[in-house]
C-alpha cells in the first residue's frame, strides 16, 4: 500500500513541480530501525531556570542517560532533533509565556522529522480555576503547534498526573516513545501518564522479552504488523484469526516464530481457548491485543440487522467477553497489558459507519471501564488502553474510491496516510512494561487528522 | 513470571514412572506419541487445486503444522511421506517440501509410497524410529493430486526419444523417429487400475461387494453418515486445529450438507455393470471421488513434546500390514485389512470390541461393509483368517464418527494423515472428558491387495509415560 504522491513530491522533477505549484508536500516519515539514533539531532530542553534543580533539569538529566546530545540553552546554529518543553511548573496562564516564546525562537531550527514534546501536569478535578486554565491551555497550544510543524516533524504532549514525578519511569518511557521514530504517525496527541513502579532497566530494544502476547485478527493488515512488531520487541506471539484466514495466519506465525490459533473471536469459548493455548504452549499470557475487526458499511437508513449485529459482535462484544473471561480466570501471568483497536470513526463518527462507530466508541468505553477495574484497590493492576488509527494504508483502505482516499490522506497534519507499523508501534509501546503508568487512555495514530479531537 | 511453568512441565504433576526414558539407554522400546496434525482442505479433482503441485500442497500442509506448533527453525528427526501419482521430477518430494518450509533445512526426509496406505505407513515408520530411540520427533504424511498428475508419452515415442538422444548422426536420429507411429503420439494419462488384472479398483470392489451381498441401501447409509458426521464435525469446529486453508479453500469441497438417502438412491451405478447376474450397487455417491490434498501428522517422544510444551494426544500402540492374493486367489482386492486387524488384535491381546473409535477408510462404502461382514462370518474367519470363530462385530456408533473418505474425499497418500490426526484428537478429547484411557482402531486398504491397521491409545496426562 504505497502512497505514490508522497514518493512523487519528494524526488526528481515532480518534486520541483510540486514546489512551484505550491502543492502539499507530505514528508517521507522516519521510522524505527534497530540501531538508528533515537532522534535526528540534539535535544533541547526548555522551561527550566538556570541554576535551579527543577523539572526541566530532571528531564534533561534523564535524557542524558539515553546517550543523547542534550542542551538547555538555545543557540542559532544547531538543527534540533527535538525540543522538549517542560511546562509542569506553570500555575497561572501567564507562566507559560517564557517557555513558549523560547520554543517559538527554535521552531525554524527544528530538523525534518524533528519532535516537539510538551511535559505538563494533567488537569485534575481538584485544580483551582486558575490552575485548571493553565493546564488545559497546554492542550490547545500543543495541538496548534503540531499543526504548524512541517517536514515530518510532530508535536505531542505528556500530561503527568500530580502523583508522579516528571522523571518517573512511565513518563520517561512515554517521552522516549514521542521522541523516537516509533511515533512517526502520532501527531498532536496528549497522553495522560500516572505514577508507576515500572522497572526502568528494561532493555529498550527488547522491552517485551520473555512476554507472551496474543494478537487477534493477525492474518493480515494491521494485526499482522502488530504481531511482527511485538515479536521484534521480544515477545512470543500467539496469532489468532478465523479458520478461513488460516493460510495467511500460518505464514505470519512462521515469519515471527510464533504459533497460530485458528479461532473465531465471537465463539463462546474464545477466551478459554486463547488462554489454554497460551498457557499450554508458552506457559502464560501477558499481553492481549484486540485487533480483530470487520466493516459492514451502510447508511443507517439502509442498515440490515445482520450488518449491524456482525460488526458489534466482532468489534465490540468479542473483546468484552474475552477480556472478562481472562480477568475472571486470572489468566494473565503478570500485570495485564490489554490494548484494543478503536478508531477515529468511533471518536468523530463517520457517514455510513453507524455500526462501526458504535463498536469503536464502545471499545473506548470498555477500555476506560476495564482500566478502572484493573487499577482499583485490590484489583490485579495492569493497564487497558486503546489505539485509534486514522487513515492507514491497508488492503481495506485501498478499496476506498480514489478521491475520497486522497482527501482522507491529505486532511491530516502529516498530509498522508499512516502505515500499519505506525499503529503497531503505538500498541507495542502501550504493551511494554514501562508503560505501566498509562491506563485507560485512547492514543490516536492519525497524523493529526482533522477528524475529531 | 513466577507461574510460568505449565502443568505438563511441572515435575510434581508428571511423576517419573517405571517406563524407561530411552531405548538407546535400556534397549526397551518407549512410546511414540501423536502430537497433532495439519492438512489442507481436500478438493475435488480439477477444482480449487487444479494448478497446485504435490510439492506445493505438502509444503502448505507442513507450514500449517509448523505454525500450529511453533516449529520454526526446528530440526526434526525426519519427515516421511509420499505421493501415489508422482512426477519423476518429484523424486525427493518430501525433502524438497522440507527445504521450502520453515523447518530447519537440517531436517532429513525421505519419500515412501504404499498406495492409499502411504500416510499410515509413514506414521508407522516415524513412530517406530521414535520407539527405538533413533529419532525424537518426526512428521508423517502424504500428498496427492489427480489434477496435476504426470502425463507420460507412449512406450513407442518414449523408446524413440531415448534412442534419438543416444544417436550420434542426423541419420540415426531420423531413423529413430521414423519408428514412431501416429498412435504413439497420444499421451498416457495415469491410471490406478491394477496392473495385473487390468481392472479398476471400483470393478474389483464390485466383485467383492457382490460376493458379500452388500445392499445398495446399506452402502448409501454409510455414505450419508459420512457426510453428516463430517459436516457436524466441521460445524463444531473440530477441524479448527487440524486443517489450514489453502488457495482460498476453507472446507473439504466434496462435503455435501444437503445429501439424503433419496438423492443417493437416485444415482446410477458406475461399477459392476458388467458382472453377470448381479445388480450393480456402487455409485458415485457411495464411492470416493478423485481428490487433491495433503496431510501431515507430528509424532514425538514424550520428552521431546514436553520440552516444547506440546500435547500428547495418543500413543501409537502397534501396527500390522497385510497383503492378500487377489490375482490368483479368490480374496478381494481391498480385503487385506480384514487380515491385518485380527493379527494385530491377537498380538496385543485385544478383542474387536475393545475400542472407543473405529476409523475404517471408506475407499468405497462397500469396503467398510464387506470388511465388517467378513469379521462376523464364521466360515470366512475360520478358513481365511485362521480364527476359531467370527472375529466379532463393532458398535457402529463408534465407526468413523467424524466422517471419512466418502465425504472428505480421498487424495490417496493424504488419507492416512487425515485419519491418524482425527483419531488422535478424538481419543484425547475422550480421555479429557472421562479421565480414562481410550483406544482407536484404524484400518486403511490399498491397491495391490494391501491393508494396514494401527492401534492408537490416549491416556490421562498424569499417566503419560516419559
Amino acid at each position: 500500500m504505497t502512497d505514490s504522491y508522497v514518493q512523487a513530491v519528494n524526488s526528481g522533477f515532480t518534486k520541483t513541480l510540486a514546489k512551484k505549484l505550491g502543492l502539499p508536500r507530505p514528508a517521507v516519515l522516519r521510522r524505527y530501525r534497530a540501531g538508528d539514533p533515537l532522534t535526528v539531532g540534539p535535544v533541547l530542553v526548555l522551561g527550566g531556570t538556570p541554576g535551579v534543580r527543577d523539572d526541566a533539569d530532571r528531564v534533561a538529566e534523564a535524557l542524558l542517560g539515553w546517550d543523547l546530545d542534550v542542551r538547555q540553552t538555545p543557540d542559532d546554529t544547531t538543527r534540533w532533533g527535538a525540543v522538549v518543553v517542560v511546562l509542569s511548573g506553570i500555575e497561572r496562564p501567564e507562566d507559560a509565556s517564557a517557555p513558549v516564546m523560547a520554543l517559538s525562537a527554535t521552531l525554524r531550527r527544528l530538523a525534518p522529522n524533528g519532535r516537539v514534546v510538551t511535559i505538563s501536569r494533567a488537569p485534575a478535578g481538584t485544580d483551582s480555576p486558575e490552575l485548571a486554565a493553565a493546564r488545559e491551555g497546554v492542550d490547545g497550544f500543543l495541538r496548534s503547534v503540531a499543526k504548524e510543524l512541517r517536514y515530518g516533524a510532530t508535536g505531542n504532549g505528556v500530561q503527568v498526573t500530580d502523583d508522579a514525578p516528571v522523571d518517573s519511569p512511565s513518563v520517561l518511557a512515554t517521552l522516549r516513545f514521542f521522541l523516537s521514530a516509533r511515533s512517526a504517525f502520532v501527531d498532536g496527541q496528549l497522553l495522560r501518564v500516572g505514577a508507576s513502579d515500572a522497572d526502568p532497566a528494561v532493555d529498550v530494544d527488547l522491552p517485551l522479552a520473555g512476554k507472551v502476547a496474543v494478537v487477534t485478527g493477525a492474518a493480515r493488515g494491521i494485526g499482522a504488523q502488530v504481531a511482527r512488531t511485538l515479536a521484534r520487541d521480544g515477545a512470543k506471539v500467539v496469532v489468532v484469526d478465523v479458520p478461513g484466514a488460516g493460510e495467511a495466519l500460518a505464514a505470519v506465525a512462521n515469519e515471527i516464530r510464533g504459533t497460530a490459533l485458528q479461532l473465531d473471536v465471537t465463539a463462546d469459548d474464545a477466551g478459554a481457548r486463547i488462554l489454554e493455548h497460551a498457557r499450554a504452549r508458552h506457559g502464560g499470557l501477558d499481553v492481549l491485543v484486540h485487533n480483530a475487526g470487520i466493516l459492514r458499511d451502510k447508511l443507517l437508513a439502509n442498515m440490515s440487522p445482520d450488518k449491524w449485529d456482525a460488526v458489534i459482535a466482532v468489534n465490540l462484544a468479542a473483546q468484552l467477553r474475552i477480556t472478562e473471561y481472562l480477568l475472571g480466570a486470572n489468566g494473565f501471568s503478570s500485570e495485564p497489558r490489554i490494548v484494543s483497536l478503536a478508531s477515529t470513526s468511533g471518536i468523530a463518527g463517520n457517514r455510513g459507519q453507524a455500526n462501526y462507530a458504535f463498536s469503536k466508541a464502545g471499545v473506548i468505553g470498555h477500555t476506560r471501564a476495564f482500566a478502572r477495574l484493573l487499577a482499583a484497590p485490590g484489583g490485579p493492576g495492569g493497564t487497558a488502553n486503546a489505539v485509534a488509527p486514522g487513515f492507514i494504508e491497508t488492503d481495506m483502505t485501498a478499496s476506498i474510491p480514489f478521491v475520497q482516499r486522497e482527501v482522507a490522506r491529505r486532511v491530516a497534519s502529516l498530509q498522508q496516510g499512516g502505515q500499519p507499523v505506525d499503529v503497531a508501534e503505538a500498541i507495542a509501546f502501550l504493551a511494554s512494561p514501562a508503560a505501566a503508568g498509562v491506563n485507560g487512555q485512547v492514543l490516536r495514530v492519525c497524523g493529526q487528522n482533522v477528524v475529531g479531537r | 513470571m513466577a507461574n510460568r511453568t505449565s502443568p505438563r512441565r511441572n515435575p510434581e504433576q508428571a511423576p517419573e514412572t517405571e517406563a524407561p526414558a530411552s531405548s538407546a539407554a535400556t534397549g526397551a522400546p518407549r512410546d511414540a506419541w501423536v502430537v497433532g496434525g495439519n492438512r489442507i482442505p481436500f478438493a475435488r479433482a480439477g477444482k480449487k487445486y487444479s494448478s497446485a503441485s504435490n510439492q506445493e500442497m505438502f509444503t502448505a500442509a507442513l507450514e500449517g503444522l509448523v505454525a500450529r506448533f511453533g516449529l520454526q527453525g526446528e530440526r526434526l528427526g525426519e519427515v516421511v511421506g509420499g505421493a501415489v501419482l508422482k512426477h519423476s521430477r518429484d523424486f525427493n518430494l518430501v525433502r524438497e517440501s522440507v527445504l521450502g518450509s520453515s523447518l530447519s533445512p537440517q531436517t532429513p526426509a525421505y519419500d515412501l509410497q504404499q498406495a492409499c496406505a502411504t500416510g499410515l505407513e509413514a506414521t508407522i515408520a516415524v513412530a517406530n524410529k521414535i520407539r527405538l530411540g533413533q529419532v525424537e520427533s518426526g512428521v508423517a504424511g502424504g500428498s496427492d493430486t489427480v489434477s496435476d498428475a504426470p502425463i507420460a508419452v507412449s512406450e513407442g515415442l518414449r523408446r524413440a526419444l531415448l534412442e534419438a538422444s543416444h544417436a550420434k548422426t542426423l541419420g540415426q536420429r531420423v531413423k529413430a523417429f521414423a519408428k514412431v507411429r501416429p498412435a504413439d503420439l497420444a499421451p498416457l494419462t495415469p491410471a490406478t487400475d491394477e496392473p495385473r488384472t487390468g481392472l479398476s479398483m471400483g470393478e474389483h470392489q464390485a466383485i467383492t461387494t457382490a460376493r458379500w451381498d452388500i445392499s445398495r441401501e446399506a452402502q448409501d447409509e454409510i455414505a450419508l453418515a459420512s457426510h453428516e458426521h463430517l459436516a457436524a464435525a466441521w460445524d463444531a469446529g473440530f477441524f479448527d486445529d487440524l486443517v489450514t486453508p489453502f488457495r482460498g479453500l476453507v472446507r473439504d469441497d466434496n462435503l455435501r450438507t444437503d445429501s439424503s438417502m433419496e438423492k443417493l438412491a437416485a444415482l446410477k451405478p458406475v461399477y459392476g455393470k458388467r458382472l453377470d447376474g448381479v445388480t450393480p450397487t456402487m455409485t458415485a455417491g457411495n464411492s470416493t471421488p478423485l481428490t487433491d490434498g495433503a496431510s501431515t501428522v507430528l509424532l514425538a517422544s514424550a520428552d521431546w513434546a514436553r520440552e516444547r510444551d506440546l500435547p500428547l494426544l495418543a500413543r501409537v500402540v502397534d501396527a500390522e500390514t497385510a497383503a492378500v492374493d487377489f490375482v490368483h486367489g479368490h480374496e478381494g482386492l481391498l480385503m487385506a485389512p480384514a487380515h491385518a486387524v485380527p493379527r494385530l488384535l491377537a498380538r496385543n491381546g485385544l478383542a474387536l470390541g475393545d475400542f472407543d473409535f473405529y476409523e475404517i477408510h471408506e475407499a468405497f462404502a462397500s469396503t467398510v461393509l464387506t470388511t465388517l461382514k467378513a469379521w462376523e462370518d464364521d466360515e470366512y474367519c475360520r478358513t481365511e483368517l485362521g480364527l476359531d470363530g467370527p472375529l466379532g462385530s463393532i458398535d457402529r456408533t463408534r465407526l468413523n464418527v467424524n466422517g471419512s473418505s466418502l465425504a472428505a474425499g480421498h487424495p490417496f497418500a493424504a488419507t492416512g494423515g487425515r485419519i491418524v490426526a482425527t483419531a488422535a484428537k478424538l481419543l484425547a478429547q475422550r480421555t479429557a472428558e472421562t479421565g480414562a484411557p481410550a483406544r482407536a482402531l484404524i484400518s486403511v486398504c490399498a491397491a495391490g491387495g494391501l491393508g494396514v491397521a494401527t492401534i492408537l491409545e490416549s491416556v490421562p496426562a498424569t499417566d503419560a509415560t516419559a
